[in-house]
């Protein structure tokens, strides 16, 4: 577990792109080819059911430790992540275990069907027998997924490092149907799997938002313009008659969506076709809220389905009876998409119509009241275009609204996550009601690591009450926050939901007196 | 009250017969400090007593001509009848435990201390007590260092590799304790570049009879004389126009909050590592032990966690609230603030 455990030693350290890639290309240099194997498994695969349950764990290193478990509960609170915690107050190890990545990862497998008593000897005697790096990545094997700031894109640059290969073809051949004990390395990276694979997705092609005025891209003739949706972006693969849905994330999402997949059953030909899912009511579009109600569940209830049917807007397409098609101008791409909606006679598949223009003055109102629509603003496609691997400027652009903003002071704040883990990173943020404050959203994001180390420090010395890892803290910090759209909600204390809230900006220069009252937040629904 | 002698005050700990403070951090009469970090000798006092090595530091630090008295180590002074004493620390060159004895009470003050030696301060000495003192910085279990020896080996490692391609290994730690330490781990792996607000506390130790290691001031009209070499800057440097200017630089944080992943990351630095200068979970329990003192006040750091702790392992333990590990206006240069996790 050298190699790896050398690998993560560099790589969590390092913000620097390049600096992971080489890592990568190093460790597939030197690691044997099963380890690779692993390795990708590790970074790209899915979640498994975890062999061990956190309790125990937590159980076993206090038997180990002899401290009582509010100490243990005050370490974890301070590291938070439960493998290093436990690999931190672990005492020196006793012995040595060098085994290969590939060693672990199978054993960490085999413990499904082991009993208690044995998984117990064996974790115990791997926590002896490892240094405190390397305990923390075996209670992460066992945890069965790594968060380390290794991306997909990030492992597949290492690989076409050390083979040589294209980044697009190791994307493809990553994302297929495989498993480390039916392929070797080899075939994995040549790609001789996906041949075979009737799901194959193409990686998605990703626009920049605009950073000049519209009207310095050019001929407005040259290019189309549709609304942007804030659903699920979705590629829909049809071959050899079946139907797999892939999302953004790279997952497939097939069982998910059923009434996509039926609206493509007739469909004769092979096509891979680029979309947005998104849930709609009475020709109405949803909020990105509802449609989270249908991701990540393993089934979909008939109830669901009707409370938050979804449609799938189709944008591209990306293969044409079998043949990749991504290189021909997206005009052409349209085109062949209009044949295929027309026999596919769905209420559920639809082709969104173009916005007509002829000049770009023409766009700017249409874009202002996009929020009308519950769109998030217009998507500008150069109508020649590619279609592209993975966010390539110049030919696609998103052009979102402004976002709606409104001042909020901080009542609660917890701490982050990874490498934000010793701050306070996340706030919940209030408006006034009256004589009291209400909650009118969480942020996570938009200040910069200094003004976050100020922040904690603020919550550090003016937290009132302690509930497990929130603090509740004197309104007074008030922040400006921006968010792409905003509605009546009856979940929410405030009434109001807010969709993607962030912080804009610190308004040191307002007091807890300045801010927002939920009246003017409500306006906002009517006005925005 | 701590004991029959000593009282808890807003300014600090103050001994009733011998009417001084402890590294009190408000302006008092008389005042005897553990050590020159800012948030234990600060400016204001009438009169300071410190050891011999320390002096210097907070002439330099504070002014040149405050009012102070320099003792050694051992060194028994009769205050009004208290009779006081300085005993190693650990901590840092100079850094002492303060020992008090009044009618055959004795307390020991530990200001900040580390047990396990580090080659250049005077190694930290267990004084017998019945009530101590103790600092908490690193008082919980998941603090645990290294030995000195796999340390200086994984900065060797770190240094050599840098060296193989050309880069220059730039070290991050406080001008006072760490940059010396720095300077002591990495003595003979090659030239050492030091910024100047290090060189002038290290002036301040070599003038009061304490030689340091070789070493030469960076100058950043000459940089390229760095390529390839080894620089120590204070940790308030980092992201700095200075730093990135210094060719091919990599850059390595030093401190005992870089045994967490989430502070090593958050400082998106090339290499961290868990270099203190304090006790650790271990030390910390040790040195109590040790003492065998019944009563134990905890301050600064985790005072409540370790203070409790002590509670159920027997001892009568109290947490003592102080103003240690604050952030001083001119800027963190302990451990104590800067990287914590909150």
């Amino acid at each position: 577990m050298k190699h790896f455990s050398q690998l993560i030693s560099t790589v969590e350290m390092t913000n620097k792109t390049n600096a992971k890639i080489d890592a990568l290309a190093h460790y597939f240099d030197t690691a044997p080819d099963t380890d690779k194997l692993h390795l990708i498994t590790l970074f790209t695969g899915k979640r498994r059911r975890r062999p061990v349950r956190t309790n125990l764990m937590r159980e076993w290193c206090l038997e180990i430790t002899g401290y009582p478990e509010w100490l243990f509960q005050e370490c974890y609170s301070t590291v938070g992540d439960l493998g290093e915690t436990i690999a931190l107050i672990l005492p020196q190890p006793t012995h040595r275990l060098d085994r290969s990545l590939s060693t672990w990862m199978s054993e960490i497998k085999s413990l499904e069907s082991m009993e208690e008593e044995k998984v117990e000897s064996y974790v115990k005697d791997a926590w002896m027998g490892l240094e405190p790096q390397e305990r923390f990545i075996f209670n992460k094997l066992i945890g069965g997924s790594f968060r380390i700031g290794i991306s997909k894109k990030t492992l597949v640059n290492g690989l076409a490092k050390h083979t040589g290969r294209q980044p697009a073809q190791l994307m493809h051949s990553l994302m297929g149907q495989w498993s480390p004990e039916n392929i070797s390395f080899q075939e994995l990276v040549s790609g001789e799997h996906i041949n075979y694979d009737d799901s194959r997705p193409y990686p998605f092609c990703l626009a920049y938002p605009i950073d000049k005025s519209v009207e310095d891209l050019g001929d407005a003739d040259d290019w189309q313009a549709e609304y942007k949706w804030d659903g699920i972006r979705g590629q829909v693969v049809r071959r050899n008659e079946k139907t797999f849905i892939w999302s953004r994330g790279e997952e497939l999402v097939t069982p998910q969506f059923p009434e996509i997949i039926e609206a493509f059953q007739g469909v004769k030909d092979d096509v891979v076709i680029d979309g947005e899912i998104l849930p709609l009511k009475d020709g109405n579009v949803l909020l990105f809220n509802d449609l989270q109600k249908r991701l990540n569940r393993k089934n979909v209830t008939k109830k669901l389905l009707t409370e938050v049917p979804v449609e799938f807007y189709i944008y591209d397409c990306l293969e044409w009876n079998g043949i990749d098609i991504r290189e021909k101008p997206l005009s052409f791409r349209r085109q062949k998409l209009q044949g295929l909606v027309a026999s596919i006679q769905s209420p559920v598949v639809h082709m969104p119509k173009l916005i007509a223009f002829t000049k770009w003055d023409e766009l700017h109102p249409v874009r202002e009241n996009a929020r009308s629509v519950n769109s998030e603003g217009l998507m500008l496609k150069e109508r020649n275009s590619p279609y592209h691997t993975g966010r390539k400027k110049g030919d696609w652009w998103k052009w979102k609204v402004d976002p709606l903003t409104i001042d909020a002071v901080m009542i609660y704040a917890q701490r982050g996550h990874g490498r934000r883990s010793g701050h306070y990173t996340d706030y919940t943020l209030a408006v006034r009601d009256g004589d009291n404050l209400v909650t009118i959203a969480k942020a996570y994001s938009g200040l910069t690591d200094k003004e976050i180390t100020e922040v904690s420090r603020f919550v550090r010395q003016n937290a009132i009450e302690k509930f497990g890892p929130v603090r509740t803290v004197k309104p007074e910090l008030v922040f400006e926050i921006a968010f792409e759209g905003i509605a009546l909600s009856r979940r929410h204390k405030s009434g109001v939901a807010l969709r993607f809230p962030r912080i804009k900006r610190w308004r040191k220069d307002k007091s807890a007196a300045d801010i927002d009252t939920l009246e003017s937040v409500k306006q906002l629904i009517y006005h925005g | 009250m701590i004991n029959s002698y000593l009282k808890y005050t807003d300014k600090g700990i103050f001994c009733i017969p011998g009417k001084f403070y402890l590294d009190p951090w408000k302006p008092v009469d008389r005042a005897i400090i553990s050590h020159g970090h800012a948030d234990h000798a600060r400016p204001g006092m009438k009169h300071y007593l410190c050891h011999h090595f320390t002096t210097p530091v907070i002439q330099h630090r504070i002014s040149s001509d405050i009012s102070v008295v320099s003792k050694a180590y051992g060194e028994v002074t009769d205050i009004h009848g208290v009779k006081v004493s300085l005993h190693p620390a650990g901590h840092l060159i100079g850094s002492s435990q303060i020992r008090l004895e009044y009618k055959g009470e004795v307390a020991v003050f530990s200001g900040d201390y580390k047990v396990a030696p580090d080659g250049l301060s005077a190694p930290f000495e267990p004084v017998q007590c019945h009530t101590f003192i103790t600092e908490s910085t690193f008082g919980l279990p998941i603090y645990r260092w290294e030995p000195q020896e796999v340390l200086f080996n994984k900065i060797k490692n770190w240094v050599s590799q840098n060296q193989a391609k050309g880069y220059t290994s730039i070290f991050l730690g406080y001008s006072l304790g760490k940059a010396q330490r720095i300077m002591k781990l990495v003595e003979g792996l090659g030239q050492v570049y030091v910024h100047t607000a290090i060189e002038n506390v290290n002036k301040a130790i070599e003038s009061a009879g304490f030689p340091l290691p070789d070493r030469q001031i960076m100058n950043i009209e000459n940089k390229t004389d760095m390529e390839g070499k080894i620089v120590v800057a204070p940790p308030a440097l980092f992201g700095s126009k200075m730093i990135k200017k210094i060719p091919h630089g990599r850059t390595a944080m030093c401190s005992g909050w870089m045994q967490v992943r989430g502070s090593r990351r958050w400082r998106a630095v090339d290499a961290g590592f868990a270099v203190s200068d304090h006790a650790d979970w271990d030390g910390l329990l040790g040195a109590i032990k040790a003492t065998e003192a019944s009563k134990v006040f905890v301050t600064h750091g985790y005072q409540a966690t370790l203070a409790k702790y002590l509670n159920e392992k027997g001892y009568e333990a109290y947490e003592l609230l102080t103003g240690y590990g604050e952030k001083d206006e001119a800027g963190v240069d302990t451990e104590n603030e800067e990287n914590k996790p909150v």
